[in-house]
């Protein structure tokens, strides 16, 4: 039960500084965001199961003591996507680098026109 | 009939390996993505005609019963909406085949071409497919991440800087609703122990309410990202507008209909209807009011028709919370009338930027003698998403107004009035842009005509598409008309010296880009000619949605 309370606080954990990196425009700092948050959903999946010995069929002593392995396939499976999707995500980050020189997400040129009034817009 | 079910998303999946091991010959790969698209609608349209005459159909992957193993579960909505994706991304394929053909520099920014263009859209094609056939909550995840990990290459083809900046708030966006969505996975695991949607159908119905509550409401918020509901709605008129026209097109055709798909099937099969319908009603108003309000301040065809597209995501959302046979039926009737309006409005528009170079309305004009045949292009889908009878947007509309009234009850009525507001909002908008790029003369004669000394740099290419300020930098104007003038004139463009285009001429649209156009908008207007027998299916449709017992049956066997 103390471990699931302490697994609770450090999903919180992950999640509150994850979402807090997330919403700044440095894209470094929301990769790193993103991570943690997708750290955070893994623990959390992983916590969605039952803890035991590995179901192994003969190994361990029968169903009622091992671990449910169902979430454990599913963390597997987040974390290639996680894996896959970051990378993109660095390689995006260093393209937008090449061309501006900046690490910020810059603001859209199209709002800033329909901002300016018709003047602008049209 | 059951076998044909993988095949569905087999296909699409098969194509794009093989287009990835073709990637040095374009014209194989153009062979390879249309057979395999092609194949997929005929089965898919065996599926649709089977399914409606015996039900749903399930496969048990591998052979592991459902609660245990994955299954694939086609009813007659996921049918439908697979046979419309399939005919909208054809269509879609086949226009930008021809557009690559033709030759459009800007479209792929620096290089002329990309090879990761075709295996990228039939691996969105795969995720779509598979969406609609997931039968559990982490398989339907998965799609969704099959779907957009291919949407963000198709975003930020050809890597401009315009492109990087409006992807990467795409990209972030939709990895929150994936981590949420993942999350609620988790939480929904862990209180009951299956994801198998059928499964937990029953068991949703044990749970204290206000844990059901949490699940539903992180299940909506996750979906309702994806499906750019009001008020998280702001990243789709952002990014989408940047993309290549056909990218553009398919992207919002598919990508917010399988948003709005996954909360329609949880909505009915896990909650039966219940549970945040006033919520959604509130939703609903405000997507449509907030959105269409942002349409018509647009001075750029794109920008305007994304905010349509965020704005009629209310009319759905609508339908979703009236609940009920009425409700539904003209639900699915207006999710495929949207699919395909929508599509040929973004295709039109393509072609608009293929034969004037910019699609901001400010630097068109007198596209109708031009290019007549596209005024009416647009012309037609552009009244359909107006609901100017007796094309479907109106058969569509008026089916969810008639439901939202027999309902009862104030806030939907107000919804109702909201939804006519936002139908003539939509048609001022609409027809506002079209008047002025058919049919005012165009601006400043010539001057759009002049070609731009750099040609490769202009146009669909994000460099200088910030330069857009046209009052104040006259000048500015020619670069951002780049591309189409370089598409009309490929050789003295590509020679870089400042190519004088002839004046007034009439430039010929690629032939396969009009026919693709075309046939989507005739697909549309057919949704009118047989609205007979489709509101018959939708109303099929809807009743299997409103008995969930029939879905669950079908996945489970018999209880």
């Amino acid at each position: 039960m103390t471990g699931d309370a302490f697994l609770a606080g450090v999903i919180g954990v992950l999640f509150a500084a994850g979402v807090y990196l997330m919403v700044s425009r440095n894209l470094i700092r929301v990769l790193l965001g993103f991570l943690l948050v997708g750290h955070g959903t893994n623990l959390l999946l992983l916590a969605a199961g039952t803890w035991g010995a590995a179901p192994i069929v003969g190994e361990s002593g029968g169903p009622a003591g091992e671990a449910d392995p169902l979430p454990q396939a599913f963390v597997l499976t987040s974390i290639v996507i996680t894996l896959a999707v970051c990378c993109f995500l660095l390689a995006m980050v260093f393209r937008s680098y090449q061309l501006t020189r900046r690490a910020e997400l810059q603001t859209d040129p199209e709002d800033v026109l329909v901002e300016a009034g018709p003047g602008g817009a049209e | 009939m059951t076998a044909l079910l993988p095949v569905s998303v087999m296909l699409p999946l098969l194509g794009a390996g093989l287009t990835l091991v073709a990637r040095r010959a374009a014209g194989v790969q153009r062979v390879i993505s249309v057979l395999a698209l092609a194949v997929q609608l005929v089965t898919e349209c065996a599926m649709l005609i089977g399914i409606d005459a015996s039900g749903p159909i399930v496969m048990h992957l591998g052979g592991w019963a459902a609660p245990v193993g994955i299954a694939l579960v086609a009813d007659r909505f996921a049918a439908i909406l697979m046979v419309v994706s399939t005919v909208v991304t054809l269509g879609v394929l086949v226009y930008a085949i021809s557009q690559e053909t033709a030759g459009h520099p800007g479209w792929f920014g620096r290089g002329s071409s990309a090879p990761a263009f075709h295996p990228a859209m039939l691996i969105m094609a795969t995720g779509v497919s598979n969406a609609f056939v997931a039968g559990d909550l982490f398989n339907l995840f998965v799609s969704f991440e099959i779907l957009l990990t291919a949407s963000y290459v198709l975003l930020t083809v050809g890597g401009t800087a315009e492109r990087m900046r409006a992807g990467t708030s795409y990209l972030v966006v939709s990895l929150l609703s994936s981590l949420i969505f993942l999350a609620a996975i988790a939480l929904v695991y862990s209180a009951t122990g299956t994801v198998n949607l059928a499964d937990l159908a029953g068991r949703l119905a044990d749970l204290p309410r206000g844990l059901v509550s949490v699940l539903q409401a992180l299940l909506l918020v996750a979906f309702g990202i994806k499906a750019a509901v009001w008020p998280m709605s702001a990243w789709l008129p952002d990014s989408y507008p940047n993309a290549p026209a056909p990218v553009t097109a398919v992207f919002a055709g598919l990508l917010t209909k399988v948003g709005i798909y996954a909360i329609i099937r949880v909505q009915t099969l896990l909650f039966g209807g219940q549970g945040f319908v006033t919520l959604l009603m509130w939703a609903a108003l405000a997507t449509m009011l907030v959105g269409i309000l942002g349409a018509v301040a647009q001075g750029d065809i794109k920008r305007m028709l994304s905010f349509t597209l965020v704005s009629h995501i209310g009319y759905l959302l609508f339908g979703v919370a009236i609940g009920g046979h009425a409700g539904l039926a003209a639900t699915v009737y207006y999710v495929v009338h949207h699919i395909l309006v929508q599509t040929a409005l973004f295709l039109a528009a393509g072609l608009i930027e293929q034969l004037a170079g910019t699609t901001s309305v400010s630097r068109l004009g007198g596209l109708a003698t031009r290019a007549p045949l596209l005024a009416v292009l647009f012309f037609i889908p552009a009244m359909n998403l107006g609901g100017v009878p007796p094309l479907s947007g109106f058969l569509g509309k008026i089916g969810l107004f008639q439901a939202g009234l027999a309902a009862g009850g104030a806030l939907p009525a107000v919804v109702v009035a909201a939804g006519t507001v936002t139908s003539l909002l939509t048609l001022y908008a609409i027809v506002r842009i079209w008047g002025r790029a058919f049919w005012r003369p165009a601006p400043q004669d010539g001057d759009a005509e002049e070609a731009p000394d750099a040609a490769p740099g202009a146009g669909g290419d994000g460099d200088t598409a910030p330069a857009a300020n046209g009052d104040a930098m006259p000048a500015a104007v020619p670069a951002v008309g780049g591309d189409g003038i370089a598409a009309a004139t490929p050789r003295r463009a590509a020679g870089g010296g400042p190519a004088p285009a002839p004046v007034a001429s009439r430039v010929r649209l690629p032939g396969g880009m009009l026919a693709a156009t075309a046939a989507v908008v005739l697909v549309g207007v057919a949704l009118t000619a047989a609205a007979g027998p489709l509101y018959g299916l939708a109303g099929r449709a809807a009743d299997d949605l409103g008995h969930p017992a029939r879905y669950v049956t079908a996945v489970l066997g018999q209880p």
